[in-house]
Order: C-alpha cells, then sequence, then structure tokens
C-alpha cells in the first residue's frame, strides 16, 4: 500500500482525499458539451424524459446551468455563498458555459452581467445574503436596460448581527426593481425555475431579467430529489439579433445610450420619458405571466383549497413546511388546503383571488421579520375574500419555522383562540377586533 | 396514518452522533422508506456537545431545519443531562407528549425532582439502554456506543430492519458519497488501523446493531411489527 492509500479517506470522497489523481489519456474535456443537442423549450419542459438524483441545490443549479445554453458565468465568492458559482465554473471547464471569470465584488458583477447581456450574450450569476444588496444598485438598474439574464439569490440574512441561516428578508428589496422574481421551495424549484427563466427573460415581449430566489442552506446546502432531463440535451442559444432591444455593437454603440440618456436633462420631456419607461418595465412584468403558465405550469400550486375552511399560503421553505402543517392538520379533522407561491413578480393576483374567495381562515407563514408575503397576499384579496388573514407564523434569523408553529395558528385561527406567536397588528381582514390591534399599534 | 418521527440525537464530540443519523438514515431509506438528517455541532472536539436531527417516515418529508418538537430524544452520553451538555435545555425540551427518550445509561438516573415531574407530566416513555456496555461487551470497544443506540432506535421506529442498518455500515465504511468533516475522516483512520480490517470494523458494528435491536425487542420498546434478529451477521464485502 502506498503512502498516498494509507492517507486516503476510508471512503474515497474526492473532496477529502489526498490521493493523486489518477493521470487519464488525453480526452478532450469539452467533449460531452461539444456533442450536447438543442431541443425546443416546449420539449425540454414538457416532453423529454427525466431521472430523478439525490443532490443538493447548488448542485441542482449547476445541473440547470448545462443545460441552459449558458455563454457568459460571473462568480464572486461572497460568505455566506453557496457552492453554485464554484459548480459552475466547473461546467465552464467542461465546456459547457462558455465564459466564466470572478469579478472583485458584487458591484463589479453585476455590471459585468449588465454588459454582457447587453452584447447579447446569455448570462448568469448567483450570489448570497449581503452579496445581494451589495449588487443591488446594479441589479436594479437592469429592468430599465431592458436586460434578459437569470440570477440566483441565495436568502442568508442580510441584517445586522450576521447570520448565515436562511432568512429571506432580501426578497423584500428584489421584489420592486421590475425584475422578475421566483421564489425555489426545494431543489426541484431550483432546477426548474433557473431553466425556465432563461427562456421567460428572453421572450421579446418581456425581455427583463429573472432573479430566482431560494431560502439558503436548506435549500442549497442540503440534498432533495430532482428529476432531470438528459445532460446531452440543452435549450437553444439566446437569439439576441431578433431581440426588442439591439445588442451593443459597432453601430449601436454604447456612446448612443449615453448621449440620449433623458435623465440627464430635467425639464417635463426628460420626466415624461423616464416614466413612461417605468410603465413599460411593469408592464412587460404583466406580460410574463402567460409564459410563466406556458412554461412553469402555473405562478403559483394549490392542493385542496377548493373545500377548505382553512388554507395555508406559502413560499420557499416555508411552503416545504406548510406541507407537512397540512399532514399534521388532516390527521386532526382540518379540512385544510394549501398554496405555494412560485412567483412573486409578477404576484398570482386574479389566481388567489379566485381560490381564496370561500377560505375562513388564510393563514402566512413566513421565513423573514417584516412578512413581505403576508403584505402581498392581504393586498392582493382585498375585498375579494373575507377569510381572517394571519400573517404568521414568522422565524428571522436564521431559525427554522416548527410546524407545529403553523398547526397552532390554524387551530386557533379557526377557534378564535388568541395567539402567542403572531401579534395582533399582523392579523388582518375578517373579524378582526380593531380595539386590539389600535392597542398593539399605540405600544409600539 | 403515516408512521413519522422527528428524533433529536444529542451527544458528546467522539460518540459519532453524526455518524449514527447518517446510519440510521440510509438504513430507513435502504428499508423502502423516507428519511433526512440535519446535523448540528460548534467546533469539532471530543466531549463537545453535538446535535443531530433525524427524521423517519414511510410518506414523503417535506420539512427542513432543526427539530424542535421531537417524537424521540436519544441521549447517547449521560453527561448530557448531568453536566447539560447540549444545545437544547433541559435535555427533553419540546418532547411531544407520549414521546420517547432513549437514554444510553446504565439503568435508570436520579433526575431532579422538577424534570422527572415534567417529564411524567408529558407521559414521557423514559427507555435506559446500556448501550456503551453493549458496546464494550460485543465489540470490546465503546466506540460502537452508536451502533447499539441505532440498532435500538431501528426496532422502536419499525422503520427499518437489521439488515438495511448494516447495508448502510457498509456503506459508510466502504461505499462513497458521504461527505464527512476532516475530523470525522481522521477519526476513521484510527478506527480503522485499530481494527486493521474493515470487514472486523464492519463485523462488530453489525453485531452491536443487532444487540441494541435485540434489547429493544425483549423489554417490549419495540414497535409492534418487530422481532427479534437472530441470524448471525452475514457480511461479506
Amino acid at each position: 500500500m502506498s503512502e498516498t492509500e494509507v492517507k486516503a479517506n476510508p471512503q474515497s470522497e474526492p473532496s477529502t482525499s489526498v490521493a493523486a489523481p489518477k493521470v487519464e489519456s488525453r480526452r478532450d474535456p469539452h467533449a460531452d458539451a461539444k456533442k450536447q443537442r438543442i431541443v425546443t423549450p416546449e420539449y425540454m419542459f414538457q416532453e423529454a424524459p427525466r431521472t430523478k438524483e439525490f443532490i443538493t441545490g447548488s448542485e441542482a443549479a449547476k445541473e440547470a446551468i448545462r443545460r441552459s445554453n449558458v455563454d457568459l458565468a460571473i462568480a464572486y465568492p461572497i460568505t455566506p455563498q453557496s457552492e453554485t458559482m464554484q459548480l459552475v465554473g466547473v461546467l465552464y471547464g467542461e465546456g459547457y458555459v462558455k465564459e466564466y471569470y470572478r469579478g472583485e465584488e458584487e458591484v463589479g458583477v453585476m455590471a459585468a452581467i449588465a454588459g454582457g447581456s447587453r452584447a447579447g450574450v446569455r448570462c448568469f450569476t448567483a450570489t448570497a445574503g449581503p452579496g445581494t444588496l451589495r449588487g443591488l444598485e446594479g441589479i436594479a438598474s437592469w429592468p430599465g436596460h431592458r436586460l434578459p439574464a437569470v440570477a440566483m439569490f441565495t436568502c442568508r440574512v442580510v441584517n445586522a448581527p450576521l447570520a448565515i441561516q436562511p432568512d429571506n428578508i432580501e426578497v423584500a428589496y428584489l421584489l420592486n426593481c421590475g425584475m422578475i422574481v421566483f421564489h425555489a421551495e426545494n431543489q426541484q424549484d431550483m432546477f426548474d425555475f433557473l431553466m425556465a427563466g432563461f427562456i421567460i427573460s428572453e421572450k421579446n415581449d418581456v425581455t427583463l431579467p429573472v432573479g430566482v430566489c431560494c431560502d439558503g442552506f436548506f435549500v442549497t446546502h442540503a440534498r432533495g430529489y430532482v428529476r432531470m432531463q438528459d445532460r446531452a440535451i440543452k435549450l437553444p442559444p439566446r437569439d439576441a439579433w431578433r431581440g426588442a432591444v439591439p445588442v451593443l455593437d459597432a453601430e449601436n454603440p454604447p456612446a448612443r445610450l449615453s448621449r440620449d440618456a433623458p435623465v440627464q436633462k430635467s425639464n417635463f420631456m426628460a420626466y415624461n420619458i423616464h416614466a413612461v419607461w417605468q410603465q413599460e418595465v411593469w408592464a412587460a412584468v404583466e406580460r410574463s405571466r402567460k409564459y410563466i403558465n406556458q412554461y412553469m405550469g402555473g405562478m403559483l400550486t394549490a392542493e385542496n383549497v377548493d373545500d377548505a375552511e382553512a388554507v395555508i399560503i406559502a413560499s420557499g421553505s416555508a411552503a416545504a413546511q406548510s406541507r407537512e402543517a397540512v399532514r399534521i392538520c388532516k390527521e386532526k379533522g382540518i379540512k385544510i388546503g394549501l398554496i405555494k407561491i412560485r412567483s412573486l413578480r409578477p404576484f398570482p393576483t386574479e389566481e388567489l383571488r379566485k381560490l381564496c374567495g370561500k377560505a375562513k381562515l388564510i393563514v402566512v407563514p413566513e421565513f423573514n421579520y417584516v412578512g413581505w408575503l403576508a403584505k402581498e397576499v392581504a393586498t392582493a384579496i382585498y375585498g375579494y375574500s373575507h377569510a381572517k388573514i394571519i400573517g404568521g407564523p414568522r422565524v428571522y434569523g436564521g431559525q427554522s419555522m416548527p410546524v407545529e408553529l403553523i398547526v397552532d395558528e390554524v387551530e386557533s385561527g379557526l377557534t378564535g383562540k388568541k395567539s402567542t406567536n403572531v401579534p395582533m397588528s399582523s392579523i388582518l381582514g375578517g373579524a378582526v377586533n380593531q380595539d386590539d390591534v389600535a392597542h398593539f399599534m399605540r405600544s409600539i | 396514518m403515516a408512521k413519522r418521527f422527528n428524533i433529536r440525537m444529542a451527544g458528546v464530540g467522539g460518540q459519532g452522533v453524526v455518524t449514527g443519523s447518517h446510519i440510521l438514515s440510509t438504513a430507513v431509506i435502504h428499508a423502502g422508506g423516507e428519511s433526512t438528517i440535519v446535523p448540528f455541532y460548534g467546533s469539532e472536539k471530543r466531549m463537545a456537545p453535538v446535535e443531530s436531527y433525524v427524521r423517519v417516515s414511510d410518506e414523503p418529508i417535506y420539512e427542513i431545519g432543526e427539530i424542535t418538537f421531537p417524537h424521540i430524544i436519544i441521549i447517547f452520553h449521560p453527561q448530557v443531562i448531568t453536566h447539560g451538555k447540549s444545545y437544547t435545555m433541559p435535555f427533553y425540551f419540546g418532547l411531544k407528549e407520549d414521546g420517547i427518550a432513549l437514554i444510553n445509561n446504565d439503568g435508570p438516573m436520579n433526575l431532579h425532582k422538577d424534570q422527572a415531574r415534567e417529564l411524567e407530566e408529558r407521559r414521557a416513555k423514559l427507555y435506559y439502554f446500556p448501550a456503551t456496555k453493549i458496546s464494550l461487551e460485543v465489540a470490546g470497544m465503546d466506540l460502537a456506543t452508536n451502533m447499539a443506540l441505532m440498532g435500538c432506535i431501528g426496532a422502536i421506529t419499525g422503520l427499518t430492519s437489521v439488515e438495511a442498518l448494516e447495508q448502510a455500515v457498509k456503506d459508510r465504511f466502504l461505499g462513497k458519497g458521504f461527505v464527512v468533516s476532516g475530523g470525522t475522516a481522521a477519526l476513521d483512520s484510527v478506527v480503522e488501523r485499530k481494527f486493521k480490517k474493515k470487514q472486523e470494523l464492519i463485523d462488530k458494528n453489525v453485531a452491536v446493531i443487532q444487540a441494541g435491536w435485540n434489547y429493544a425487542v425483549d423489554h417490549g420498546w419495540a414497535a409492534p411489527s418487530v422481532k427479534r434478529s437472530e441470524a448471525p451477521a452475514t457480511v461479506g464485502a
């Protein structure tokens, strides 16, 4: 037994093994990537046979990028981060991604993604927690520049003191950028949403960036089952020359854009141009609905909602916890349904109005303090539902949400018992005692 | 109704709490069930608190994160209780009503009267199980304490079998696919050198698992469908 063999990890796990790599024959490392066959998005998402694997969310993201015909990926290893961009770097080595480099920090990364997208290539990046907010200046400018791209946001807390576990407060900042925002519940969602994101992002009547959020760690660092298409097929490339916005080249130089920039002139026309521009961005967000329905099978999923007295509405990891709460509630004989929101921008307003018309109680569990989803839900169904809406339970700072907390809210909400976990000010609609709410408001 | 157990394991560094939870989890999956694990520890050193959370079921598991309200708690070391070496205090915090506390100790412990009362109020079943003693008797070492506990809990939940646990041990020591920390990898090497051969290591671990399993059956702790495991360990690497 040689020295290296003695030292090797007994499980032969490559990440901890010190054994020297075997020298293989000179094989083209890009051979498999070169053999990839292009298929239509319709075939890829709806028809292609899939096989199930047990992988992490970061690996699921890697596999999505492998099949997405990505031209440019830019990484910055912020802490906390996921392994995603590191794994996409492996794809670059294998020839699945055409260009890849490490930016100096997120401001540079997001600016470079803008440049890549404007030059007409398919771009991807992933960041997490504080990195998302550092890059937010650039990210918030993407929709106005009408830049198709996909960014993965691993939510891992942004507020002090530092934490690294999931808290999806970051999503609240992304919702109003004008970009399309999806929220992945698990590794499978991460895989599907990223791939569909590229196609939706590049539709001519959309031409907007797509952000795919997940509650980091639980999704990125943990394993789950992911059903994936064969790795020998990929999506069609970005066809920028057919795009709604001309790509930058010698005939459409960047100087042209800055010369005509309306914001540099403070007059009525300048304001008007900017206003129209913003309206058009949000109109494009609206127009993406049909593609989300087409390629992702809907902006939400609803289970057992029709004759349910209580409905849980959740997104991301809170949806996973809610599935277990539904199971426990059913065992207790409660008629309960579950709505999982997949797309936060555009928000499934019409769908929720139809689904929530009969419910007596709506519970919105969240992994953040501010309750951005509860506000979205309440706004969407205002005037269309008489349900009492409990904006909670909420966990934050990286806590796991005990399923039992959600069950408690369902039970107390139905019986009228006062909740011990949700403040009165977070209980909306229905027969809420306004005096209770007023007291809470006075005391803060 | 689905069989579902959320298990919180608490022990100290070096006992193989995380390794044990991997083996139970893999064994339940080998037996056709579903399982997820979440390990939780600070600095990796001997005798420092370690927790690991295992969910086992015969139906899909969607829940993520730490387990706050377990059906079963497993205490790997009496110091978890006596010295408070745990991230969860008291050791039974959050234990559901009619829950099980499987404690590695030679006979009942003298719990503080408040703790004893609270455990009684939630009708907790206290199973004192001499895991380290069994490990020493069967394998001649205390390092298989975790295996004894996994055999015992396998029988209590009824969601796996001695054969599936044996397969999981083989996966752990011969197979690939587990990502382990540097500290655990080093410990594996120490254990390996001690036994010279992996085969012997696996045989002893499986024998301890079987002893733990049968202890649970003999004491009436096992799930109704669970039988004693009589077959000798049939390991062939």
